[in-house]
């Protein structure tokens, strides 16, 4: 809460996204992907009315979770148990990471093949392991490029989203050894494929994310596109999954419609190439499969959004990226520049409670509020009124009924505070409006040229000669 | 906030008085379009009342995460349309305001929220209110023009306008209106995020006159006068650097270009 950290979250919220803005190549990628991708989710939702009905039932099912999430919680555990899994809970990015490296160490495992997971790269696990010793290989294609580059994903279903297939070609035959320069896409797929066939062998532990942990049954429910994550969740003796504690739904039932939405409103396909629905380890018998799983169910903050109601609909999220494939902003400035695990609109609105406002509070203003994310959100989260409050909290005072996250008033200023209770002091009393605006007109001629942020894009505001009210006024006279 | 849920509501019939809530930056940057609203609803036979007492919505201060401020300037504008008669508001964004978010401001105030409910419930933007209470008809008398409407996020999104825009515009036998690459995208205003972050809004209302101006259309339209300031100070910045003289995308409120389509003397 000191004040440098202040100061850095917005300047270096603002010095990323102007690199990004002046970035002519990257920007071509994201506005070529962002259009792509929505009118692939266009033609998966050509009738209205199914996909209202899909909504509704999508946030229901999400909503009634959320509502039972103690109960459901203690029930998937009770369940997952008695199917053989092993369930871990995480309060902190640092627990988990410690419970996954006591499960690598006890059954000495050296490589961990990694499906595509989200809480896995936002608890830092890939760092955590390397520096306890271990070796982290992503092995879905798109995170495999972004590991290999060193870089984090800019997307959270399609995390290389921000590179070109030349780039992507350079990147392989720079760093993997004995591979040609190539730009064709089929064969740098092969590439990456030969490579990963080899280490899913070699690995000691798979690790997966989860899509929908359902309690009634106990089963992880995992939907890929590659393969690789039937591989990570079959092949390694060892699978562990990490979730974030919001992913619960309480029957297999509740599955289906929220697959439905999923897949569709993320890249427009219509189902994913893969289904898993991962229900116990190996049984005696059985001739594939791993000998443990284990479920780290992680916190992270997730906590902090539950305990509010307004703000725990932030928890409906099923992790689509519909939003940030919609918004204005995003497809300006790509993933990165959000400085956050999560970008886009759900990054805005999620980041706050995992890392506090402090280090976030930027994000949740960097938004026109122009609707598009609500507009195709498949679980109908409220992003708007969410920005909005996350707003109000980065600006309320210290100790007041409105600030109740980490983090709350970090971005207050004396300064713009001053100038909004000054702005209400004019436009909540008529005579001190009317006097105002009157010399706005009476003194356009010498209105600003300048005036700051806007007459640097745009020509400068200038009132009428004559107000609105003044002419009606004449009118009746 | 109804968001692609369908925008279904309740009409009246064509009633004999309505309010008009002008808007501040209608009231002191754009009064030719307040006037041409009431010319548009006058001529319908509806006598139009404005309260003297109005000043603004509340909205800059909303969005921008004082709630206290645009609860102190929202209180205001609840006691100045006494009677029972349809608020018509000539811009989507300042209707959305008073129709979906005053409620939420004043959700938890025993007294003040009944009030608000119920002056949500008798706001209605302009071409909502043209096309669903007056059922505006008339011929279009101006030469053939093509055209581009630009509708705000909040027009679109929370009230269902880019409806009742496009159909007033289809109404008009001359007028050709384009179509135009990503309509349904936002023109970067955003209120006090245009002054927040000026290089991303840049970026943003760069391509909306982009992709107004590859339409070819001669000007362009709107319901909003706040993206009409921004598309327009844009679009004649650019001008200015390009060393033009003349704009390359004029534009006008909507009301404005009906009232002269059909037949009304300009302001």
């Amino acid at each position: 809460m000191s004040q440098p950290i202040r100061i850095h979250a917005a300047r270096d919220f603002k010095e990323r996204s102007l690199a990004a803005l002046n970035d002519p190549a990257q920007r071509k990628n994201f506005r070529g992907a962002m259009d792509f991708l929505q009118m692939k989710r266009r033609a998966q939702f050509g009738d209205k009315d199914e996909l209202t009905t899909l909504r509704d039932l999508g946030e229901a099912i999400r909503r009634y979770a959320l509502a039972n999430l103690p109960e459901l919680l203690e029930q998937l555990e009770r369940n997952l148990t008695a199917n053989g899994i092993q369930v871990h809970w995480a309060e902190t990015a640092d627990e988990a990471n410690a419970i996954a490296l006591g499960i690598a160490r006890r059954v000495d495992a050296r490589l961990i093949a990694k499906g595509k997971s989200m809480v896995s790269e936002e608890v830092g696990f890939n760092h955590a392991m390397e520096a306890g010793g271990l070796e982290t290989l992503e092995t879905d294609m798109g995170e495999y490029i972004v590991q290999l580059a060193g870089e984090a994903p800019s997307h959270i279903i399609m995390p290389a989203i921000h590179k070109t297939k030349q780039q992507i070609a350079a990147l392989f035959a720079e760093k993997i050894p004995g591979v040609a320069y190539s730009e064709d896409v089929d064969t740098l797929i092969r590439i990456g494929r030969q490579v990963l066939r080899r280490k899913f062998a070699e690995a000691g532990i798979g690790l997966s994310g989860v899509n929908f942990a359902v309690a009634e049954t106990g089963t992880l429910f995992l939907v890929e596109n590659e393969g690789n994550g039937r591989m990570c969740t079959t092949v390694p003796k060892v699978h562990i999954a990490i979730t974030g504690i919001e992913k619960v739904v309480a029957r297999l039932e509740h599955v289906p419609p929220l697959n439905s939405l999923l897949p569709r409103s993320a890249t427009g396909q219509a189902v994913t190439t893969y289904l898993n629905l991962i229900s116990s380890p190996r049984k005696p018998g059985e001739l594939d499969g791993p000998e443990e799983v284990h479920l780290i169910l992680v916190d992270n903050g997730r906590t902090q959004a539950y305990g509010d109601l307004q703000l725990r609909a932030t928890l409906q999220c099923i992790r689509c990226g519909a939003c940030m494939n919609h918004c204005p902003v995003y497809a300006r400035i790509g993933g990165h520049a959000y400085g956050t695990t999560y970008p886009g609109p759900i990054g805005a609105i999620i980041s706050p409670h995992l890392r506090g406002l402090e280090a976030t509070y930027p994000l949740s203003f960097a938004s026109t509020l122009c609707g598009a994310c609500v507009e195709v959100c498949p679980v109908r989260i409220p992003i708007v009124d969410l920005l909005v409050r996350l707003r109000n909290e980065a600006q309320a005072r210290e100790g007041s009924a409105d600030a109740t996250l980490r983090g709350s008033g970090a971005a207050r200023t004396t300064l713009v505070s001053t100038i909004w209770n000054g702005w209400a002091l004019i436009y909540s009393r008529l005579r001190m409006y009317r006097i105002t605006s009157w010399f706005m007109s009476r003194g356009r001629a010498q209105s600003p040229v300048e005036q700051g942020a806007w007459t640097r894009s745009r020509t400068p505001l200038t009132p009428a000669p004559k107000r609105l009210r003044d002419l009606i006024k004449e009118t009746n006279q | 906030m109804e968001y692609a849920q369908g925008f279904s509501r309740d009409y009246p019939a064509k009633p004999a008085d309505v309010y008009l809530f002008a808007t501040c930056l209608v009231d002191q940057f754009a009064p030719d379009a307040g006037l041409d609203t009431i010319r548009l609803l006058e001529r319908e036979g509806i006598t139009v009342h404005f309260p003297q007492a109005q000043t603004c919505c509340g909205q800059p201060a909303y969005s921008s995460g004082y709630p206290d401020q645009a609860r102190a300037v929202a209180r205001q504008q609840l006691d100045i349309f006494p009677e029972p008669w349809p608020i018509v508001v000539p811009s989507g964004s300042c209707g959305a305001m008073l129709r979906h978010d005053y409620p939420k401001l004043f959700a938890a105030d025993p007294v003040l929220a009944p009030k608000a409910r119920a002056l949500a419930e008798r706001v209605f933007e302009l071409t909502e209110f043209l096309v669903h209470v007056v059922g505006f008809a008339h011929d279009d008398s101006g030469a053939p023009c093509t055209i581009a409407l630009h509708t705000s996020c909040h027009a679109r999104r929370e009230m269902g306008c880019h409806e009742t825009s496009a159909a007033l515009l289809a109404g008009l036998t001359q007028v050709k209106v384009t179509g135009q690459a990503r309509i349904e995208e936002c023109c970067g205003f955003g209120g006090t995020f245009s002054m927040r972050f000026p290089d991303i809004s840049e970026a943003i209302v760069s391509d909306k006159v982009d992709s107004l101006r590859a339409t070819g259309a001669e000007r362009v339209v709107s319901a909003d006068c706040g993206c009409l300031l921004n598309i327009l100070g844009r679009a004649a910045k650019l001008d200015e650097i390009a060393g033009r003289s003349e704009a390359t995308l004029p534009g006008e409120h909507i009301a404005t270009f009906l009232w002269r389509r059909t037949g009304g003397e300009p302001s």
